[in-house]
């Protein structure tokens, strides 16, 4: 090998390490990730601030960043977990849009309706026996009735023939 | 119908699912009383005495070179805290007045300057802080755990602390000019 065909070599070999840094350092920081991408995992977010309204249409200046927040996460290649729990550390458990998956959330919930509809069904039934009971009072007089007319028939039978 | 049909339909709920019912609601009635007081009660009040809590602090922001610091370490010392964020515009119109006070009371080593970032992002929080050029302890209210003891209503907001760990004044909005905030300072190394 010649001195300039050996320069050349190392000329080479140190353009295909750099070039080959260079790939390695691009594929690490990820392509930018698309607005889809981010609002995918804004609107399970709710912005702080401005309660009630999900990350994705938030149009504050603070939404912005958190939205920006999101897409330079995706783009160091974390993923919707890791971005939910980094938001959840630093602004707290109120910006999720579900609550975390925790027993008692689901638990209280349910309990709440089950005893809701006990109330209610007992106070339907209380309103209801009243009425009920002053129906089955008329039928009972109605089913007297009868009896009372042939008592009084006979009796006036009876007095006929005393007369 | 008999008295017996009559009773039974009143005796309807059993003792015991009464007692739950009424446990129930009046647990609910107090968990909605107790929310109704708390979001009627503003900020903490002046005269309060101000629980310990613990700040992180951004790096480049530390103080004494400690990156978390606790208000409770810093009694017998006036404790000034502001809650700002970058994305506040009228944050900005009081930046330069806090660090020039900053500045004026360093010095004498009784006042400690700390500024609380609410809900905010860091690289976002870095760029305000160098923009104005701040220079006192500042860091995250990590879960907004600090914004919700001070009960705050926006941003920004001052605490003035007196010495013994009580909240002395609150200042609403920012401040028009630097002696706004001395006059709340300087009586409290009196």
């Amino acid at each position: 090998m010649t001195g300039s065909s050996r320069n050349t070599f190392y000329v080479l070999l140190l353009t295909l390490v750099l070039a080959g840094l260079w790939t390695g350092s691009a594929s690490a920081q990820g392509p930018t990730p698309t607005d889809d991408e981010v609002n995918r995992i804004a609107k399970q977010l709710y912005c702080p601030v401005c309660e009630s309204t999900p990350l994705d249409v938030c149009p504050t200046e603070a939404c912005r960043q958190w939205r920006d927040l999101i897409r330079t996460m995706l783009a160091e290649g974390k993923n919707e977990e890791e971005i939910k729990q980094y938001f959840v550390e630093q602004y707290g458990v109120r910006v999720l849009n579900e609550p975390p998956n925790r027993l008692v959330s689901y638990i209280v919930p349910v309990v709440a309706i089950l005893l809701g509809a006990f109330i209610l069904f007992r106070g339907f039934q209380t309103w209801i026996k009243p009425s009920m009971m002053k129906s089955n009072l008329e039928d009972a007089k109605q089913e007297t009735k009868p009896f009372q007319d042939l008592y009084i028939a006979k009796l006036e039978e009876e007095l006929k023939k005393r007369k | 119908m008999t008295e017996s049909t009559i009773s039974a339909a009143r005796r309807g709920v059993p003792i015991w699912a009464q007692i739950i019912i009424w446990v129930f609601l009046v647990g609910l009635l107090a968990i909605v009383a107790v929310g109704l007081s708390r979001a009627q009660q503003g900020t903490v009040q002046p005269g309060q005495v101000i629980d310990n809590f613990s700040l992180p602090l951004y790096s480049g922001y530390e103080l004494d070179g400690k990156r978390e610091i606790s208000v409770g370490d810093m009694h017998g010392k006036v404790i000034v805290i502001n809650f700002w964020a970058s994305w506040c515009k009228p944050c900005e119109q009081e930046a330069a007045e806090l660090q020039t006070a900053w500045k004026e009371y360093e010095p004498s080593g009784q006042v400690v300057f700390l500024g609380v970032d609410y809900v905010d992002t860091d690289p976002e929080a870095r760029v305000y802080l160098k923009k104005f050029g701040i220079t006192y302890a500042n860091g995250p209210d990590l879960a907004t755990r600090i914004s919700q003891y001070f009960r705050i209503k926006g941003v920004p907001e001052t605490y003035f602390v007196d010495k013994n760990g009580v909240l002395q004044y609150v200042q609403i909005g920012p401040f028009t000019s630097i002696d706004q905030i001395r006059a709340q300072i300087d009586p409290l190394l009196k």
